[in-house]
């Protein structure tokens, strides 16, 4: 065993500073230098001030806003560390619902949901990613099915025409990468963005 | 199920299979000591290392002092890890400050991290800081998945050696393959992740304002290297608490389907590595052929389950299958594909949460783990866990016709055999004994976030993922508490050595035997009986093993979710 203690402390030790230290520290300096606004994480700025970021779903709960996916993501309780709050969208705690397909909790949710949604757009079927939490709990996109199935809510709670909604949605679907990989989506942080500059001529 | 589902999983097959070649040429190359187009770079820094190391580069090991070497090694690596997550309040890069992390949480996470199973009790952005994440956890990332690629090269020369009692040095295995093989890959795709949207920065989180006018906090961090090792090294283990199902782990379609790619590509070409130093790259190809067969079949049973979607929402009038715990950008298909790629790559990864799978989904991704992560594998893990299959395969072949069983010209004798069972039955002892424990323990049924037989799962989902290295999770266990994360340490330690070691041992025996030549009563392993034998063997052992506890907990919870039943916490 002596005869391993010199190599596993210089090649372990060298290998720990090489993997460690060097390369993170070199791929942050080379990633800063080649794309600098992905490296810092896609912020989006409008007046000078923070946003959000192009990869990261925020909450929405105003009708005048194309909404994201429920979120399960949750915030310690301010009044008892031991506890959590349901907190949509926390960027800085990731999570998803991780109910089971069994789950009273989830069926229950989702049942409560459909019958909010139904209401608010009694013609269309309720597109099933409006009614289940994302994985991550910040998916910042859903499909041009959710998104057109805002557009009644969000023309009458801004009062401009439907038809000029159903383009602007139509006009930021993003297709498939290569018509491939991936599926159909609206990213809605840009969506409301695009809504809001719509109502600034 | 769509065509352009099938069609995702089709090209990911295609693009896997055509790195085959080219991965296992280079990698023969390298594990042989031969020169490569990095050599001009790296050869002085590997000799630099080895002379400060005291080591001569071509003194080779025994099997014993391969394994010592391999023991110590990881010793070391513990304490190292241990140190920096219990010290991370006095070290820098702390933006966030995050404290201490608890001694329980420390054993579990260096456990978890040098094992290679990266399971995450720890909560990314919430627990560790970035010296953690980089020095602790990147670094591991590095050397547990080198250590695996060793032995796994360590049991090839068994295989391929004749009348030799060494099987290689394991300094160097180690040093070449992070050297030659990880960080230059690493580079590469780390700077393709950024262009993709992965952050890579030491800043601290940031603030922002929402149309809305809410603060949102978004956590950042040097994120883009360490996925790019998580991912080749079937690492696992996320930045984030949401892993790859984090935008900013795995921000687009296409980052997604190369994260996938590259969790099977080193232990898809391990394989032709194999075929190439025994001599025949059909024997090779025989063993991925059938890692293949196993792979598709998991592949349809969870995208058609996933597709279908739960009856219970089904029955509320929700159409167009199971988007619970699922992110829009890569829908049903790409979900379903990455849960078994993860489960039996070893890898832990995940892009969608495995939890609310259905049942059926749910346990394609248990079974993957239960088999013992041979389809493909972990890297260096899934080849050597193969080949115990093999000689088990072999061995029952043998008994068959009544002819001493041979395999590429060895015999297959006692003391492998036991050594192979060794390694077999080490895992369900770990995964139905702690499973067992648990569900009788207060502290173990403390655990589970859904009633019924979902919980049951969610148990039996630990302790299958912490043995088999996997590391991913039926999320909603509360896991970070003093028994789970101590016994699930155990499991991973357990887990993961005591399947290293005894191949070590197979490798050792059969490089000390004489290679015989190919008779005509010679059983030929690199066409379609070998495959279906193998495959047989693989289900019969893991069928046999664990139906009764897959029972208990999925299909159960199938029948129930069929008629309608559903079930209420603490219920």
């Amino acid at each position: 065993m002596l005869t391993h203690l010199r190599p596993t402390l210089v090649i372990g030790l060298a290998l720990t500073v090489i993997t460690g230290l060097a390369y993170p520290l070199a791929m942050t300096g080379l990633a800063g230098a080649l794309f600098p606004a992905k490296a810092a994480g896609s912020l989006i700025e409008r007046d000078g001030r923070v946003v959000g970021s192009g990869f990261i779903g925020q909450n929405f709960t105003k009708a005048g806003y194309f909404h994201g996916r429920p979120s399960a993501t949750t915030a310690p309780d301010p009044a008892d560390a031991t506890k959590t709050l349901p907190a949509p969208y926390n960027a800085s705690n990731s999570a998803g619902s991780n109910l089971g397909p069994t789950s009273k909790a989830l069926a229950e949710r989702v049942s409560g949901d459909l019958a909010a949604l139904r209401a608010e757009n009694p013609t269309d079927a309720v597109p099933v990613d409006l009614v289940t939490t994302s994985g991550s709990g910040l998916d910042p996109e859903i499909s041009p099915e959710a998104a057109l199935f805002q557009v009644p809510r969000v023309a009458k709670a801004r009062g401009v025409p439907e038809e000029s909604l159903r383009a602007l949605v139509t006009s930021r679907v993003q297709g498939r990468t290569l018509g491939i990989l991936g599926e159909p989506r609206v990213n809605v942080l840009a969506l409301n963005l695009a809504l809001n500059d719509l109502a600034r001529p | 199920m769509t065509l352009n589902g099938w069609i995702q999983i089709a090209l990911f097959c295609v693009v896997v299979l055509a790195l085959v070649k080219p991965l296992g040429f280079y990698m023969t190359r390298v594990f042989t000591g031969e020169r490569t187009f990095l050599s001009p770079v790296l050869a002085p820094i590997e000799r630099g290392l080895y002379r400060a190391a005291g080591l001569d580069e071509r003194q080779e090991q025994t099997w014993l002092g391969y394994a010592g070497a391999l023991v110590l090694f990881h010793v070391f690596g513990f304490v190292l890890l241990y140190a920096i997550l219990r010290l991370q309040t006095l070290l820098p890069l702390n933006p966030a400050g995050q404290g201490e992390v608890a001694p329980d949480l420390a054993f579990n996470t260096s456990t978890s991290f040098l094992t290679n199973t990266n399971w995450q009790s720890y909560g990314g952005e919430t627990t560790l800081s970035y010296l953690s994440q980089m020095l602790g956890l990147t670094h591991q990332n590095f050397l547990s998945a080198a250590s695996g690629i060793a032995v796994a090269v360590a049991m090839i020369r068994g295989f391929g050696r004749a009348s030799t009692r060494t099987l290689g040095s394991f300094w160097v295995d180690l040093t070449r393959a992070t050297l030659y093989l990880l960080l230059p890959l690493c580079v590469i795709y780390t700077l393709f992740l950024v262009w993709q949207g992965i952050p890579q920065t030491l800043g601290a989180s940031v603030d922002a304002t929402t149309l809305e006018g809410a603060t949102q906090t978004i956590a950042l961090g040097p994120v883009a290297s360490q996925v790019a090792i998580k991912m080749l090294g079937t690492n696992g283990g996320g930045f984030f608490n949401a892993n790859a199902a984090h935008p900013f782990e795995n921000p687009t379609a296409l980052a997604n389907f190369v994260q996938m790619v590259t969790i099977f590509a080193i232990g898809a070409g391990l394989t032709n590595v194999f075929g190439r130093m025994v001599g025949d790259e059909r024997q090779g190809w025989a063993i991925l052929a059938a890692m293949g067969v196993l792979f598709l079949a998991g592949v349809a049973v969870t995208y058609w389950a996933e597709a279908q979607g739960s009856s219970v929402l089904n029955g509320l009038g929700l159409t167009g299958g199971n988007m619970e715990g699922k992110e829009t950008r890569f829908g049903i298909a790409a979900s379903a594909l990455f849960a078994v790629i993860t489960t039996a790559a070893s890898c832990g990864a995940v892009n969608a949460m495995h939890d609310s799978f259905t049942a059926l989904g749910g346990l394609v991704p248990l079974i993957n783990m239960q088999l013992g992560e041979v389809i493909v594998g972990g890297v260096g893990a899934g080849l050597y866990g193969m080949l115990i299959f093999v000689l088990i395969a072999i061995f029952v072949a043998g008994l068959m016709v009544g002819r001493t069983p041979e395999y590429l010209g060895k015999k297959i004798e006692a003391k492998e055999v036991k050594m192979a069972m060794l390694g077999i039955l080490c895992l369900p002892l770990m995964m139905l004994g702690f499973t067992a424990v648990a569900t009788v323990l207060p502290a173990g049924l403390a655990g589970p976030a859904n009633a019924g037989p979902h919980g049951f799962s969610e148990i039996l989902y630990a302790y299958t993922s912490a043995a088999a290295n996997n590391g991913s999770a039926f999320g909603g266990l509360t896991a970070n508490t003093l028994f789970y994360n101590t016994t699930l340490a155990i499991a991973m330690l357990v887990g993961r050595f005591f399947v290293k070691i005894p191949a070590l041992a197979i490798a050792g025996s059969l490089a000390a035997k004489k290679t015989l030549p190919a008779s005509a009563g010679t059983f030929p392993t690199h066409g379609g009986l070998f495959v279906g034998l193998l495959v047989g063997v693989v289900l019969i052992i893991g069928g046999l093993t664990f139906f009764p506890s897959l029972a208990l907990g999925p299909v159960v919870e199938h029948l129930a979710g069929s008629a309608g039943q559903t079930f209420g916490t603490g219920g």
